[in-house]
């Protein structure tokens, strides 16, 4: 695991002096937001979908992104991929500033950065055969004449676990959700990425072919020693992944930090309730008071101060007031909370409601 | 013996599809009590669905149901539309899955919800806008006077889920049968869900069945749970004796599905347990142990003959010939 670990570190004071190595993908203050139209093209609000995120990953390990819907994390995803563009901010990978690169440099630059969705019946040309499927991207990167091309085809298909006498003249409509994702995940690694950024790519599977898949994504990680940037709504999915988790609440990072210590000693609030959600296998385990009542407030004007206080057991005045810095409270365990679970509660504590509480 | 308010014996439910039978259910007997919770585990295409719709009549015309299913004694299959509509709604209702797709979008909620009331009981239009505002309140709907009057699109996935609710329990059903009702919506927002469900289920006194591929939902929410694999019921237990310490699981299916789900107490990048292969090609009949072509411990007699389900010890059934001890497979 890496010592550097930055997340809202709009100062600078979290940590940029631990570097150990150069990280592959280093993102600073991303600002992601779209402008919401009424009728008649008048504008109605700014959704503030990513406000102000950083963070690094560092070569060979898996950054887990944890959010609930409406967090912002695809759209961070897609903004790291430049597609769209993020608002503001930088988006460093493999030494080179994503943000400012244009047309065929940027291409270039991406090749090592690929994705894998979540549907993969609806990211997968149903038409196409599987291996004009797995094809594409190096027929687009120009790589190889096609004997060498189909050769690579049959190559990645063996390295996800299907056969390419059988599957590589199948359509997709032939195939289960956890052999379309097979395909997916061939044709992201075509290119021979550094990076796979996974959206929900197993969310859609069967626990019994998601745990298959998830092996799959272990077993590629250590042959080909890829990084991964693993998002998904499910805090326990992505902490057996990752080395690294990051939680996201309403466009910012609320924590970062490593695993075990992100599960054993959860420092923010929203962590604590997102642990407190997963139905446990403990018989008889349903009452628990601690689960936080209450949806997300809107993106498009998000609660002043700390984004979260109006859902938070701990929330003070001072929440409304101030938004909070992230903090290295342990060595890579930062938060961005005034008063972190690792303190005593404050005196006088409850939700403080926003405005508007309710969409 | 008819104390259960379900009791459903040998059901059987095969399509026919493009000139091929598909078994979907094969011979599923169970029973629910008044005020319990059964839970319904299985991956896709296990049957679990398609059992519940065949007890609620909800499956296409041309499907060949056989076996019994008997509310408080009451045979309901084999009723016309006419004759089970006496009983839907108002013994057993129904939520679905995905709440965007059950609503009609270009209805305001709350007339979806006095719709219900008054397709069950005779009253007046005011006074099934007071019950509507009460429902929702029960629900726990937060503004409930303002969301009778918005578009299902309008709601979050969880408000759209409890107006969902609010219909379903419009005529205080005896039984409430949740078909993934959680599935599509956040972990804290599926908190927020089955809290409320477990709150009115003491409330109104109401049967629940829980579908679902999620055992921690099971082991978090029901009293009975239910295994389902290729359109048979492959083991059944209490969950305090299923997920308690001893680790009473036998069927090593059952084993399978608990493995599988990624555990917070597993250190990062660890091997998960896995099964190959897929569930079994329902329009094909294997002479043997469905789970068996998938299973480790599988041996030539579970290739040759079906294990039957047989209560091996009170209150747990289970099919294997080769059983896991202590839950945990030799």
């Amino acid at each position: 695991m890496s010592g550097k670990h930055s997340m809202n570190d709009r100062s600078g004071q979290a940590g940029d002096q631990l570097v150990a190595g150069e990280p592959l993908l280093s993102a600073r203050d991303v600002v992601q937001e779209f402008v919401v139209r009424a009728r008649g093209g008048v504008r109605e609000g700014v959704v503030q979908a990513v406000s102000g995120v950083s963070f690094d990953v560092m070569p060979g390990e898996t950054l887990g992104i944890v959010g609930e819907t409406g967090s912002g994390k695809s759209t961070l995803a897609r903004a790291l991929l430049q597609a769209p563009r993020p608002k503001s901010g930088s988006v460093v990978f493999r030494g080179a500033d994503l943000t400012k690169l244009r047309g065929g440099k940027l291409l270039r630059a991406r090749r090592h950065m690929q994705f894998v969705f979540q549907d993969p019946f609806s990211s997968l040309d149903p038409k196409w055969k599987v291996r004009s499927i797995v094809e594409e991207p190096l027929i687009a990167y120009r790589t190889g004449g096609m004997k060498t091309r189909r050769e690579r085809v049959s190559e990645l298909l063996d390295l996800v676990g299907l056969d390419p006498v059988r599957y590589a003249k199948r359509h997709p409509r032939e195939l289960s959700g956890g052999q379309a994702q097979r395909v997916a995940i061939a044709r992201a690694l075509a290119l021979s990425p550094s990076l796979i950024i996974c959206d929900e790519a197993v969310s859609s599977l069967d626990v019994l072919i998601q745990a298959q898949v998830l092996n799959l994504f272990e077993k590629l990680r250590g042959e080909l020693g890829l990084s991964y940037l693993f998002i998904a709504h499910d805090l326990a999915l992505v902490k057996q992944v990752s080395d690294r988790v990051a939680v996201m609440y309403l466009g910012k990072l609320c924590e970062v930090g490593p695993g075990d210590a992100v599960y054993r000693e959860p420092l923010h609030p929203y962590t604590r309730a997102l642990l407190d959600s997963i139905p446990s296998t403990e018989p008889g385990d349903r009452r628990r008071s601690s689960t936080i009542k209450g949806e997300p407030p809107s993106p498009i004007n998000p609660p002043s101060g700390c984004r979260f206080r109006t859902r938070c057991p701990r929330a003070t005045e001072q929440c409304a007031l101030e938004e909070p810095m992230p903090r290295e409270l342990a060595p890579g365990h930062l938060v961005a909370c005034h008063f972190p679970l690792s303190q005593p509660a404050p005196a006088i504590t409850g939700a403080v409601p926003a405005k508007e509480t309710v969409l | 013996m008819t104390d259960a308010l379900l009791q459903v014996d040998d059901l059987r439910v095969t399509f026919a599809v493009g000139g091929r039978e598909v078994r979907a259910v094969d011979g599923v007997s169970f029973t629910v009590d008044p005020g319990r919770t059964l839970a319904i585990i299985g991956e896709s295409g296990s049957g679990k669905t398609v059992c519940c719709r065949a007890i609620l009549g909800l499956l296409p015309t041309g499907t060949a149901i056989g076996g019994s299913a008997r509310l408080r004694g009451a045979e309901l299959l084999g009723l016309s539309d006419a004759e089970l509509r006496r009983y839907r709604g108002s013994d057993i209702a129904m939520v679905f899955q995905d709440p965007a797709r059950s609503l009609n979008p270009t209805m305001r909620v709350g007339l979806q919800i006095t719709e219900a009331i008054r397709t069950h009981r005779k009253v007046d239009r005011r006074e099934a806008h007071t019950q509507a505002i009460e429902l929702l309140r029960l629900v726990r709907m937060p503004a409930a006077e303002r969301r009778f009057d918005e578009y299902p699109h309008q709601l979050s996935g969880g408000m759209r889920q409890r107006v969902m609710i609010a219909i379903a329990l419009a005529c205080r059903p005896k039984l409430l049968v949740a078909d993934e009702a959680t599935t599509a919506l956040d972990v804290t927002t599926q908190a927020q869900i089955m809290e409320l469900l477990l709150d009115l289920q003491t409330e109104l006194d109401m049967a629940l069945i829980l579908i679902s591929h999620d055992m921690g939902l099971a082991a978090s929410y029901s009293d009975e749970v239910l295994v389902m694999y290729a359109g048979k019921i492959v083991e059944q237990a209490p969950a305090t004796r299923l997920f308690g310490a001893e680790g009473a699981v036998r069927m090593r299916y059952t084993r399978a599905l608990l493995d599988a789900i990624p555990h917070l107490e597993r250190p990062a990048h660890a091997e998960l347990p896995v099964v190959g292969g897929r569930p079994p090609d329902p329009t094909t009949r294997l002479p043997g142990c469905s789970f068996a072509p998938r299973c480790a411990s599988a041996a030539d007699d579970c290739l040759a003959k079906a294990p039957a389900l047989l209560e091996h010890a009170p209150g747990h059934r289970w099919a294997c010939w080769h059983p896991c001890e202590n839950g945990v497979a030799s």
